[in-house]
């Protein structure tokens, strides 16, 4: 049973000079309790603008269409309204560059009772028992709780972030590039933090990133985003050992691997501007293995296999046996 | 022994004992109650040689003093002791004047592309730049030596960019730009500060493609990295670093494969690996590394050595061959291998 | 959103001036037009007031005259015409606000210059010594100053200018102190760079763009300066300006005489000047600073829309 499901989710921006910018672009995927699903892709294809209308956390200039179910009920169906009361209580983020956004003048323990307070969960002396609670899951001494932000490190300082998302006991974690700007020690035991999470808690957990390794060993399951769309998505041994679309093939080669003697490759150009519509394949342009009609007619996405969905024409018999 | 003098021969940059350390400005109170004088102990005794047409990948975490190795190299922060050797001659103490002509042979690309180039400037700008500074080469000479550099650093045809704004170009762009403005003074050194970690994956390997491609004709390149996986690929030589020394160095391939050091072993278990199937335990170091402002007595690793016995916490270990090793060049300071 | 946007627009660095800018940015707002509009129209009407108001102190009425057709305005103590008073006022004005300003910006914009770039001793020299410069008090600095040297026009511009420059000094250290850690400077200075080069081409041109703006602003500062000190008898009392009609219109008793119109023509003509300078450098400081655009605070307000149909 699917906590979260996303249907047909898009994003505009009104860009100054009444052009739009069309950065999500109907994607759709699920999580289950307890299952870690990544999202992947490099920057501009709208996983983050993804993630924030999840929350309902975009600023004015931006509309939103699809559905966005957590638990069966809707949370984009009124905006705001529908939004804000599970916002935090069943479904938190981790913000990128989330350890440097701490209120230096404010106790990291009075950081982690705010969101209780504001959402109603809990207040005062059991807001900051709970906080010293959360403190010791993330792996940090439960007195610390009393310290101010400068005074951790910063791997301390993302695993406090954590614990504020996990403050009002969600059921789902976003968690966008969570171990970007860390050391690969520290990422390793965050990683290692979140794993033990969303199988202790129940969390599903959706893992935004731009590194395909760490999908690779920590997700389930993941989509693979381009250009607003979802390009592919499936189980990551699929992903990684039988890619559909050749996006997906591309960015693994593009990943050196420590081991590897393979050379490592890059894909040409760059993706296509978001504020114009878009004709045919969004990955045309770069594609080593494009044909006739992938600049003119946009794929769909095919399940190839059960679980595994790809938007390619490479896919589709009917199309590859007609050019 | 041979190797070693074989290989000073051909050094192109020597780097012995560097000793770097930043005083840490102290508040009234510790002044007032006069607590001794801290400093941060950036780095530590370090020693390499690099060769002209090699690149070197200078790798660790944050703290471990890499940047700060490179940064003092070049002369743009001062040693507090050691040796640094251009093409034999010692730099470490040359005066301003002299430093300026050292600028031509020894040049720097940044990790930031968005920020590395002056916004008023237009490409070509930015790459004629140097040559100004340095008053070289008539109008047209510089010119033709912008667009040479242009279509080295994968620009081409060079026509297409030298008139854009670094706003109208991307990220990888930006970079080659980076290195073309390098490459115009036909340094004989270039050092690379984490030249693609904030570039998409799909553009990294081209920009590495083209400082690989530099090595053919003599460019000596340090590169500093904390990505392992680039290292192992790139690169023809790594040197670990951790907490202001060399742990560990030697051929990439060797390093990667046969890692002597407990800290390069770890280091290695737990970079993620691309398939999904790997999925090989990592060991993972408590806590985080210690600040370089009280190095703990013996070997610096110590306190999270896996392996550490009670005489790490006497000996401070020098670099020396490992009886696993299976080159002449693969060094590690460890007591235990 | 950032990521969203990028793939639109390469991202910038916030405060890093691109070509173009005054352009695309600061031409573009109704504020910059609206006061860009009306400080034109001022100077054009100081620059042709030989023209327009030839010999403005003749006496061509009564005193205090109210204002009627001939004389739109109305007449002064003196029996002339306040409208052409008004407008030969416009020139001494708008001349010391303008050159006190320039001076005002040269001073603080060098001291922030040298303080911002080179640091240390420098650093803590000079702005102990602008310290020292806010902590006179102006009025009185200024009623000295006109008593020990002269109240010539010349004069007047250099004490304005010599009092006001306190604020551009701390404003402009802080930026060149900020563009000094770019990246793109710190590389010049790497390739070999000499100090002349990195300030003349690469950190001036980042910080102009604010001087230009503070000046601005310092315009309005300057003559609303003038206009005080000339009321207070410290100006030059062979020139018309507009602080010397409200200075007549006291020491001619002018609100005895229910005449409004010796006083709140120049007054008003002081505002529209100012409120016109503020707009202008307060639209050019702001689009200068990208986070001081608020509307991202105001979040979860986003719209809703269908979904697009999908082509069959």
């Amino acid at each position: 049973m699917s906590v979260l499901t996303v249907s047909e989710l898009h994003v505009w921006f009104e860009l100054p000079g009444g052009r739009e910018l069309h950065a999500v672009r109907g994607i759709d995927f699920s999580v289950d309790a307890g299952e870690r699903f990544g999202l992947v892709g490099e920057s501009g294809c709208g996983k983050t603008t993804a993630m924030l209308a999840l929350m309902g956390l975009l600023p004015p200039n931006a509309s939103v269409a699809g559905e966005v179910l957590l638990d069966g009920e809707n949370l984009l169906v009124r905006g705001e309204e529908s939004a804000a009361p599970h916002r935090w209580r069943e479904i938190a983020m981790i913000f990128q560059g989330a350890m440097n956004a701490f209120n230096p003048v404010q106790t990291i323990g009075d950081q982690i009772v705010e969101p209780m307070e504001l959402h109603d969960f809990a207040e005062g002396k059991q807001a900051l028992a709970r906080a010293r609670e959360l403190l010791e899951v993330v792996g940090i001494p439960g007195d610390r709780v009393s310290r101010y932000p400068h005074e951790f490190s910063g791997g301390m300082r993302q695993r406090a972030a954590i614990a504020m998302a996990l403050a009002c006991k969600p059921k789902v974690l976003l968690a966008d590039e969570p171990t970007t700007a860390l050391d690969v020690m520290v990422q390793a035991q965050i990683l290692e933090l979140l794993i033990a999470l969303a199988s202790d808690f129940g969390l599903a957990l959706v893992l935004v990133t731009h590194d395909l390794p760490v999908v690779a060993q920590v997700c389930d399951r993941a989509a693979v985003m381009y250009a607003g769309i979802v390009a592919e998505l499936g189980s990551v041994d699929r992903l990684y050992h039988d890619p559909r679309h050749p996006y997906t093939r591309l960015l693994f080669a593009a990943t050196p691997d420590l081991y590897g003697a393979d050379a490592v490759g890059s894909i040409p150009g760059a993706p296509p501007r978001l504020d114009r519509e878009l004709i045919g394949c969004p990955f045309a342009p770069r594609c080593d293995r494009a044909f006739s009609p992938c600049p003119t007619v946009t794929p769909r996405l095919l399940e190839v296999e059960p679980g595994h969905i790809a938007a390619c024409h490479l896919n589709d018999h009917a199309v590859v046996a007609a050019s | 022994m041979t190797d070693a003098a074989a290989t000073n021969s051909r050094a192109v940059l020597e780097v012995e004992d560097l000793v770097v350390r930043y005083r840490i400005a102290r508040g009234i109170v510790d002044t007032l109650q006069r607590r001794p004088k801290l400093r941060v102990h950036a780095v530590e005794g370090v020693s390499f040689a690099l060769r002209g047409g090699e690149m070197l990948a200078l790798v660790g975490e944050s703290g471990c003093g890499k940047t700060t190795t490179a940064q003092t190299v070049l002369r743009l922060h001062e040693p507090d002791a050691g040796v640094i050797r251009f093409r034999g001659e010692d730099i470490s103490r040359l005066p301003p004047r002299k430093l300026r002509e050292l600028r031509r042979r020894l040049q720097i690309i940044y990790q930031d592309p968005y920020e590395s180039l002056d916004p008023r400037f237009r490409v070509h700008a930015t790459v004629e730049e140097p040559l100004i500074i340095h008053r070289l080469g008539s109008k047209a000479e510089r010119h033709a030596e912008v667009l040479h550099a242009l279509e080295q650093a994968g620009l081409d045809p060079p026509d297409l960019f030298v008139d854009r704004y670094p706003h109208e170009l991307s990220g990888g762009q930006r970079q080659r730009v980076a290195i073309a403005a390098s490459l115009v003074l036909h340094p004989d050194v270039l050092v690379a500060d984490e030249p693609v970690s904030m570039l998409d994956v799909s553009v990294r390997a081209g920009v590495l493609a083209i400082l690989s491609e530099l090595r053919k004709s003599g460019l000596a390149i340090l590169m500093i990295t904390h990505d392992l996986s680039t290292a192992a690929h790139f690169a023809d030589r790594i040197a670990v670093m951790y907490l202001g020394r060399i742990v560990e160095e030697g051929p990439a391939h060797d390093l990667i494969h046969n890692p002597q050091h407990p800290y390069t072993r770890a280091l290695l278990s737990v970079v993620p690996k691309r398939d999904p199937r790997e999925r090989t335990t990592p060991q993972i170091l408590r806590g985080e590394t210690p600040n370089a402002v009280r190095i703990p007595p013996g070997c610096r690793f110590n306190p999270r050595c896996p392996m550490a016995i009670s005489e790490c916490k006497e000996i401070d270990p020098e670099l020396r061959r490992p009886a696993a090793a299976t080159s002449a060049g693969h060094r590690a300071a460890c007591i235990r291998v | 959103m950032t990521s969203a946007i990028e793939a639109a627009e390469a991202p910038e660095a916030p405060l890093d001036v691109r070509p173009g800018f005054l352009r695309s940015k600061v031409l573009r707002q109704p504020q910059t037009i609206a006061g860009l509009t009306v400080l034109v129209l001022f100077v054009l009407i100081a620059l042709l007031s030989p023209l327009l108001a030839p010999d403005p102190k003749a006496q061509v009425g009564a005193v205090f005259e109210a204002p009627s057709g001939a004389h739109p305005l109305g007449t002064d103590g003196g029996g002339a015409d306040m409208f052409k008073l008004l407008i030969a006022g416009a020139r001494v004005s708008l001349i010391v606000g303008f050159a006190a300003a320039v001076v005002s910006a040269l001073i603080g914009g060098s001291i922030g210059l040298l303080s911002g770039f080179f640091g240390g001793k420098v650093d803590t020299i000079l702005m102990r010594f602008t310290d020292y410069v806010i902590v006179i008090p102006d009025v009185p600095l200024m009623i000295v100053a006109a008593a020990l040297f002269g109240r010539s026009l010349t004069n007047i511009i250099l004490i304005i200018g010599v009092i006001y420059w306190t604020t551009t000094a701390r404003l402009i250290r802080s930026q060149v102190k900020s563009v000094r850690e770019r990246v793109y400077v710190k590389r010049s200075r790497a390739l070999g760079a000499g100090n002349t080069r990195l300030i003349s081409k690469h950190v001036l041109p980042q910080v102009a763009p604010l001087l230009i703006a503070n000046t601005v602003l310092l315009v309005a500062y300057a003559i609303f300066a003038e206009t005080f000190i000339t009321f207070l008898g410290l100006g030059d009392p062979s020139l018309i300006s507009w602080g010397r009609l409200i200075e007549n219109a006291f020491t001619d008793d002018a609100l005895l005489n229910d005449a409004w119109w010796a006083i709140v023509p120049p007054g008003v003509c002081v505002a529209c000047v100012v409120l016109a300078c503020m707009m202008v450098g307060q639209a050019t400081e702001d689009s200068l600073n990208p986070r001081l655009s608020v509307g991202h605070l105001s979040v979860r307000r986003f719209g809703l829309r269908a979904v697009p149909r999908r082509e069959p």
